[in-house]
């Protein structure tokens, strides 16, 4: 009883000014400078490594550079070793499904394992090209690819591929190890971006919303990371403790029911609600109080992140495997077709990839999460007449209490797999050798290749297959005057158009109500104007002699 | 007997009367375009408007209740059979006739016998039914937790819809009746000077005189 009336009070006492709140749209910029990013509870600034005597040099490779950071930071390589970028390895908790790049196959460019040479450029460590790779010598941890503020250090593969492939990194600049060395500070947006904009292969390839679009984004595309909004560098939500990071796609916190915590408080989150809140919506008035009624049921990315691949750099939304591996004299070739907002050519066909269709400001798909996501991985089998298999499948209800509606990029792609299994495979892509598919364009010999090289089971039968991937978006986050107006969802056709278990007013309704509401409301008129003409005709006719009206 | 102009609709039931005339269109309009019907306001201002229409309308039914039950003008909503027949045959067939309408004005009972029982069925039903289905709809997230709740919430709303297009219907009966009789101009005068003609006894005549003159002229 005293809630209700506490409900009924504070109803009765809510501002009558529903509009108050946008009054000072849009927010004004954050002044100040902009060249510094704002890095979480951590500011640095407490050493200047250019004062150091042993980052002097002279460093002949990476790993004396690595050595070096060591002896002040005993401690760092033993904490980087246990995180993310160094295992490439995640065993999830609830499904105990072993997850990671070292054992996953995407459906881009399928699969890191026994391609190391190539992809693990993105590894945070020096020279893993194959299972020799020592996971526990601290000289291979890479600090610089994070720490770097010079912006001019960069990565080759750990091995040579084919010569096809070679010429990709022939005739770069050389390093100045030494001025990198001394310029380390914490991450930047671009330090991270080096990985994760290109993931896929390219520029805003894999995700949809992480994009070299976000290294300096104006304030519409990204509220929080424009330098003229926060200025956030990706470690602000991405908390950092002991080189672990908050946050991540193998787990994720679909629905946060702690909210903000106390300063000292909450170091292993990187949701919108840890900063945000449990009810972010602050004005108090009508409009504000149903929005955070909401946030029970709907992800803050679902409304805040109207569209994805903004800021003038597509993403890749379909990938066809079946037409790689074509040549033009013998040669393999690319053609660029799509122009991309910020003027860009883009690849639409490349002979060791196949055809790419790309999208820009795409409409997420919207369901409902509850965090977890179930994946078909290389020993996973399956039945291949359920095509598009999901590479990862997102699950949830609005029962489970534990999911919201969150949006996805959903990526299609045509994919080798093993046809006699029902599984997917390892193609061995990167390599000087006769079997890499990057350079002889033999797919049969590339699967066999990567099936063999970690005894997986292999049929010898092999064919393309349709799969699809799900991206939870959760960057490009819109200023608030860019979030989704009601009726994107509230309507018939919306984007919630496929959304079931909830009651959606205007999305919603009874057809047969409706149309009895209808009939009623419309029966009464007829009725009555009937009545009325009538009353009229017959009125003229039978008036009685000194009747008035 | 004789026939006075009497004031029969006091300051505060014209005050009740109006107000809620424009919070229930408030409503019609803001609650159909929530329902989707029509694009002529958004959404976001039409939950605001509606909500905040219902608030307003909820005091003022607290206000109107007690009122009417403390000033005993509840009586007049009180349902007859006596002189039903005739005014449902007058509806229905003296009407086309050039007959003159049954019922005169009492005193104590200002409307006729289907008006007392449309209004009470409003009152009593409508407006109920109303009420319960918006107020569980608007303590959604209070219950929503709760299993089922979903499927719930569409039972609320197809009560609440389907009272609306009721209050719709009798909305546009209501005005309709204004032109019944006399010209609507002849009907709506009364709710808005509070004078209307009435039959008084002359008791009741004379009490008026005597002890309420500014209520007779």
């Amino acid at each position: 009883m005293r809630t209700l009336l506490g409900i009924v009070l504070a109803l009765a006492l809510m501002p009558l000014t529903p509009a108050q709140a946008r009054s000072n749209w849009p927010t004004p910029p954050i002044e100040g400078d902009a060249a510094a990013q704002v890095s979480g509870p951590l500011t640095g600034g407490s050493a200047d490594h250019s004062k150091f005597k042993v980052l002097k040099g002279p460093f002949a490779a990476g790993p004396e550079v690595t050595r070096a950071c060591l002896t002040c930071h005993t401690e760092t390589g033993r904490h980087f070793m246990k995180n993310i970028h160094w295992t490439w390895d995640f065993t999830d908790p609830d499904s105990h499904q072993q997850l990671g790049k070292r054992h996953l196959v995407n459906n881009f460019c399928t699969n890191a394992r026994g391609n190391e040479g190539m992809c693990a450029q993105c590894h945070a460590g020096y020279g893993w090209k194959d299972e020799t790779f020592d996971f526990t010598n601290q000289d291979n941890i890479d600090c610089l690819v994070c720490h770097d503020h010079t912006g001019t250090y960069y990565k080759t593969p750990n091995s040579s591929g084919n010569k096809a492939c070679a010429v990709m990194f022939e005739g770069l600049p050389a390093m100045n190890l030494v001025a990198i060395a001394q310029s380390v500070g914490l991450p930047q947006r671009a330090n991270c971006g080096a990985c994760h904009f290109n993931g896929g292969g390219g520029d805003n390839v894999k995700h949809g919303d992480l994009s070299s679009a976000l290294k300096h984004p104006p304030r519409d595309l990204d509220v929080h990371m424009s330098p003229n909004g926060q200025n956030f560098s990706c470690t602000a939500c991405h908390v950092t403790r002991d080189h672990v990071w908050a946050g991540s796609r193998y787990a994720i916190i679909a629905k946060d029911e702690v909210g903000a915590g106390r300063p000292g408080q909450r170091r292993d989150v990187a949701t919108c609600e840890s900063c945000h809140g449990m009810a972010p919506h602050q004005s108090g008035s009508v409009e504000h109080r149903k929005l955070n009624h909401h946030v029970a049921s709907v992800a803050c990315q679902t409304c805040h992140i109207p569209a994805l691949a903004r800021g003038g750099v597509a993403t890749v939304v379909d990938w066809d495997w079946r037409t790689a591996g074509r040549t033009k004299d013998g040669e393999g070739f690319h053609e660029s077709k799509y122009t991309q907002g910020n003027g860009e050519e883009r690849y639409t066909y490349k002979s060791i990839k196949g055809t790419f269709t790309y999208g820009e400001n795409v409409i997420p798909q919207y369901g409902w999460f509850d965090g977890q996501m179930r994946y078909t991985t290389v020993d996973t089998h399956f039945d291949i007449k359920q095509q598009p298999i999901p590479i990862n499948a997102y699950e949830g209800s609005r029962e489970d209490g534990r999911s919201r509606i969150w949006p996805f990029k959903r990526m299609r792609t045509w994919q080798p797999f093993d046809t006699g299994n029902g599984t997917l495979v390892y193609t061995h892509l990167w390599g000087d050798d006769t079997d890499a598919y990057w350079g002889n364009y033999d797919m049969g010999k590339a699967i066999a290749h990567g099936m063999k090289q970690f005894d997986l089971p292999y049929s010898g039968s092999w064919g393309f297959l349709e799969t699809v991937s799900y991206w939870p978006i959760t960057h490009m986050v819109a200023p608030k005057e860019g979030a989704l107006g009601c009726r994107e969802c509230h309507s018939k056709n919306g984007r919630l158009g496929q959304i079931t278990g909830v009651y959606l007013p205007g999305r919603d309704r009874s057809r047969w109500l409706d149309l009895a509401g209808i009939f009623l409301v419309s029966g009464t008129l007829g009725g009555a104007l009937a009545h009325g003409l009538l009353r009229r005709i017959l009125r003229r006719k039978n008036r009685p002699e000194g009747s008035q009206s | 007997m004789s026939t006075r102009e009497v004031l029969i609709y006091s300051h505060f039931e014209r005050f009740w009367h109006w107000t809620q005339m424009a919070l229930i269109f408030t409503m019609l309009v803001t609650g159909f375009a929530i329902h989707g019907l029509h694009d002529w306001i958004s959404f976001d201002r039409a939950v605001t408007l509606h909500t905040l229409a219902a608030l307003a309308l909820l005091g003022l039914w607290v206000l109107a209740t007690f009122w009417l039950f403390t000033t005993g003008n509840w009586k007049h909503y009180l349902p007859t059979a006596r002189g039903l027949g005739q005014v449902v045959r007058f509806y229905s067939y003296g009407i086309f006739l050039g007959e003159r309408h049954p019922y005169r004005k009492a005193f104590w009972r200002k409307h006729n016998p289907l008006q007392a029982i449309a209004y009470l069925a409003l009152k009593g039903v409508l407006f109920p039914l109303i009420w319960a289905s918006g107020i569980a709809y608007l303590l959604y997230f209070a219950w929503g937790d709760n299993p089922g709740a979903a499927a719930w919430l569409q039972w609320v709303a197809l009560v609440h819809t389907a009272t609306a297009y009721a209050i719709l219907a009798f909305v546009v009966m209501h005005v309709y009746m204004l032109t019944i009789g006399g010209s609507f101009a002849h009907h709506v005068t009364p709710m808005l000077t509070g004078f209307d003609k009435v039959e008084l006894s002359p008791e009741e005549e004379a009490y008026l005189i005597q002890d309420e003159p500014s209520h007779i002229r």
